[in-house]
């Protein structure tokens, strides 16, 4: 394994804030990791649950939710109830063996490009520090992956 | 999946020169996405060098009467730029607006990234997750809400009232609603008007009037909006009229009320405390409306229960002192916020000692110590009410650009230290000093001030100011406010004693704006300025619909920029009121009641309450009129039974695998 692990992440951003923070940092022309693909949302607190379940278990490596700063939201609070669901999510994961750091609440205004493109960043450093996830592959070939494991253990 | 209708999916991927086609290898993309989404019901995919070009669109429309293409995905910029104009194409072509998705492959791909491959490999995923999705779009109506013509302006400063009277010449009714007893805000206390030097009450009294007696304005003074509830086009609004005590109705406005009353208090609003006011005043002379208002706080009647003698002098019986805050509701199709700003309190800033140190003046003093009109009838006198300086130094950005207080630009308190200069120097012949950071004059006819001021003979000092003292080391500096200052010019410590001393305070949002917004369901910034829809291209609008923001409510500024931003507020709501009805985007949430269960979990949600719980039924319901689609609530539904329109949970489920590669066709391994 010496080649790098390219992390695939999936981000979460609000159509008011984060979106346009990712707009403003292609605008302003910042380099930043190009793991993430982005879905818009028209708030934080769209955000299902579900919808990073689902993304991590069809593939991405780590999830990153983002939304406007604590008092800053479009829809007056709804940012808090995001928070509240990253932080039950959290929890979740952790019942469930999955390390909670896959997935990252991140606030960023409209006018913080820098603040998007520099988290967008270090979060993909994070993940590719605690390597591939593979969830998916394991739910689906789960007996495959038992198999390779007696493989490769060596006797 | 089998047994739903396969949809033909046009995919369009645009170079835009070489913003794109430079990082992207646009061609690949077209030809993988015509091979691999083929299953998903790609029919076409197609490049081309400006999509957003007439030509492009026509490329389009075509395909969709040809092909006779079901769904649309454009792989250009954001769709904040140009979702409208490829809805609109597609409209044109007979297909609903909303089966149109954006795949952002400029923003989010090659501007930011640098690795061709790389690149090109995110830009698939995007369209692929575009072209899942797009097959869940359905088709959406607008919805249509008629715009009640009458407009509210809170905020009867100069941003404010040029709002209103503009609108009122229109045709179109106003309510104008000012927080203090009379309309004029910060303009109607100073002097002088930089850079022209027109005095500053010469100019805006005429607007008061105007806006006081314009059949078109209903004038609120003394009254604080309370509630708001509503949405663009009709608006309900609560406005608490506050008791004057006096009689408007019967009231002339003779003042001999506020000559009878036997109450000196200090006027610390009007007058930034240097002057007095009566118990029952107007707050100046040409205040709009000229009713009186009483102070109950300080009313000898009020207090002691005893005196009344204003209203025993009242030759109309208008003194009132039953009077009670009364709740009026307006209805209103559009806002406009105009509430100004708060000057920063220059005790913050310890160490120029204002507030412990009696001739050390803040900006707004100094406006009414120069004031004609003012307490001290435009003599420029020391704290003792007598005594001309000779030596004057002017300290710019007080509160301003300095990390311990604001970190911003107050724009106008250079211009405003060198109206100071102008001044003292013009009525005292005294000494000036300007102690600045940088002079920031940039606007017309502004810079052309300072150098009349350079020319008049004032001193400046490049560097921020560390302390102003009593402490004197020596005879000279006996008696007078020493300014400690780094001359970063000549490079050396200076100590330059003077006889006053005046802060050019800096400008903070209200101290309540973050109320204010809440109050109206707008955003601030951090520091607490009202944040507009786009800083550039929307600098008047708001995030939410149907309100407006004009003047310093928005952010430091001149009075010039209030004006024009008041102007074209106005013209913004003239627009709204003239197109009679409004589109609303089609997201919106609603509950499927055959599935509510009636757990409530969603009734706290909303912070718009357009969700209600039919007792007697036991299901929610969502109003689509007050839905501003958030989606909170499709979010919380334990039983999947609110889904919101636009983004539905099979839309973003649907674009998640897509982003993982996950809808391609399956290929054996």
């Amino acid at each position: 394994m010496t080649e790098k692990f390219e992390p695939t992440i999936i981000g979460f951003t609000c159509n008011w804030c984060s979106y346009r923070a990712a707009d403003l940092a292609g605008t302003a022309r910042m380099k930043y990791a190009p793991n993430v693909r982005l879905v818009r949302l028209m708030c934080s607190g769209r955000l299902d649950p579900t919808f990073v379940l689902r993304a991590l278990s069809n593939g991405a490596d780590g999830v990153m939710i983002t939304g406007c700063h604590p008092g800053e939201c479009h829809y007056l609070e709804q940012n808090y109830k995001a928070l509240r669901r990253f932080l039950l999510l959290r929890r979740v994961l952790k019942g469930m063996g999955i390390e909670p750091e896959r997935v990252k609440l991140v606030w960023a205004s409209a006018a913080e490009g820098a603040r998007f493109a520099n988290e967008t960043t270090t979060f993909v450093e994070e993940i590719r520090n605690l390597g591939p996830l593979n969830w998916g592959r394991f739910i689906k070939q789960e007996a495959e992956i038992n198999e390779s494991l007696h493989e490769e253990v060596p006797a | 999946m089998s047994e739903k209708k396969q949809e033909r999916v046009g995919v369009y991927v645009c170079h835009c020169g070489s913003n794109i086609a430079g990082v992207v290898d646009v061609f690949d993309v077209a030809s993988w996405a015509e091979e691999n989404l083929k299953h998903q019901g790609v029919v076409i995919a197609r490049e081309y060098k400006f999509m957003c070009s007439s030509l492009g669109q026509e490329l389009i429309e075509k395909d969709i009467k040809e092909l006779g293409l079901t769904r649309v995905v454009v792989a250009a910029c954001s769709p904040h730029l140009h979702e409208k104009t490829f809805r609109t194409a597609a409209k044109n072509a007979g297909l609903n607006p909303y089966l149109v998705e954006l795949a952002s492959i400029r923003e989010q791909v090659s501007w930011v990234h640098t690795d061709k491959a790389v690149a090109t490999k995110k830009s698939k995923a995007v369209v692929a997750g575009a072209v899942s999705r797009v097959i869940e779009n359905v088709p959406l109506e607008e919805l249509k809400v008629p715009i009640n013509p009458n407009t509210l302006v809170v905020g009867g400063g100069i941003a404010g009232i040029q709002a209103a009277l503009e609108i009122a010449n229109a045709g179109f009714h106003v309510y104008l609603v000012e927080r203090e007893p009379s309309i004029g805000g910060h303009m109607a206390q100073f002097d002088k008007t930089f850079p022209t030097l027109d005095c500053s009450a010469c100019i805006l009294t005429p607007r008061m009037v105007e806006a006081g007696t314009h059949p078109n304005i209903t004038l609120m003074t003394w009254s604080e909006v309370v509630n708001v509830s509503g949405y663009v086009g009709s608006f309900n609004v609560t406005v608490k009229k506050k008791a004057r005590f006096v009689n408007e109705e019967l009231c002339t406005g003779c003042g001999i009320c506020e000559e009878k009353c036997p109450k000196k208090v200090i006027d610390e609003v009007f007058e930034a405390g240097l002057g007095y006011r009566k118990a029952v005043y107007t707050p100046f002379a040409q205040a709009v409306p000229k009713y009186p208002v009483m102070d109950r706080e300080n009313c000898t009647y009020f207090i002691k229960g005893t005196c009344k003698a204003c209203e025993k002098f009242c030759p109309t019986g208008a003194i009132d002192f039953k009077q009670e805050d009364q709740l009026i509701n307006i209805e209103v199709g559009n806002i406009i916020l105009a509430t100004g700003y708060d000057l920063f309190d220059a005790r913050r800033v310890s160490n120029y000692g204002y507030g412990r140190l009696p001739n050390v003046f803040t900006s707004l003093e100094f406006e009414r110590l120069s004031n004609a009109a003012g307490p001290t009838n435009g003599n420029i006198v020391m704290r003792d009410g007598k005594t001309t300086p000779k030596s004057v130094g002017i300290i710019h950005c007080v509160g301003s650009r300095d990390k311990n207080f604001n970190n911003y630009c107050s724009v106008i308190c250079c211009m405003q230290g060198l109206k100071f200069a102008h001044l003292v120097h013009e009525r005292t012949g005294a000494t000036v000093y300007n102690f600045y950071i940088d002079m920031r004059t940039a606007y017309k006819a502004y810079d052309e001030f300072y150098q009349r001021v350079l020319e008049e003979g004032t001193l400046f000092v490049r560097g921020k100011v560390a302390e102003v003292t009593n402490a004197a080391r020596n005879e000279h500096e006996r008696g007078k406010l020493i300014i400690q200052v780094e001359d970063t010019l000549a490079g050396k410590q200076r100590r330059i004693p003077v006889d006053m001393v005046i802060l050019s305070s800096g400008l903070q949002p209200r101290a309540d704006s973050k109320e204010v917004g809440k109050l109206f369901g707008i955003s601030c910034s951090t520091d607490g300025w009202f944040t507009e829809k786009h800083p550039k291209l929307d600098p008047v609008a708001t995030m939410t619909e149907g309100i407006y923001i004009a003047g310093c409510s928005q952010g430091p500024k001149d009075i010039p920029s209030s004006v024009a931003q008041g102007a074209a507020a106005s013209a913004r709501v003239l627009d709204k009121i003239l197109q009679r009805e409004v589109a609303l985007e089609p997201i919106k949430a609603s509950v499927n009641q055959e599935m509510c269960s009636g757990c409530r979990i969603c009734n706290g949600l909303c912070p718009f309450n357009a969700i209600t719980f039919h007792e007697d039924l036991m299901v929610t319901e969502i109003n689509p009129a007050l839905c501003q689609g958030c989606g909170t609530c499709v979010a919380a539904c334990p039983a999947g039974a609110i889904s919101g329109t636009g983004f539905s949970d099979q839309q973003i489920m649907a674009q998640i695998d897509g982003l993982l590669l996950r809808n391609l066709e399956p290929v054996g391994v």
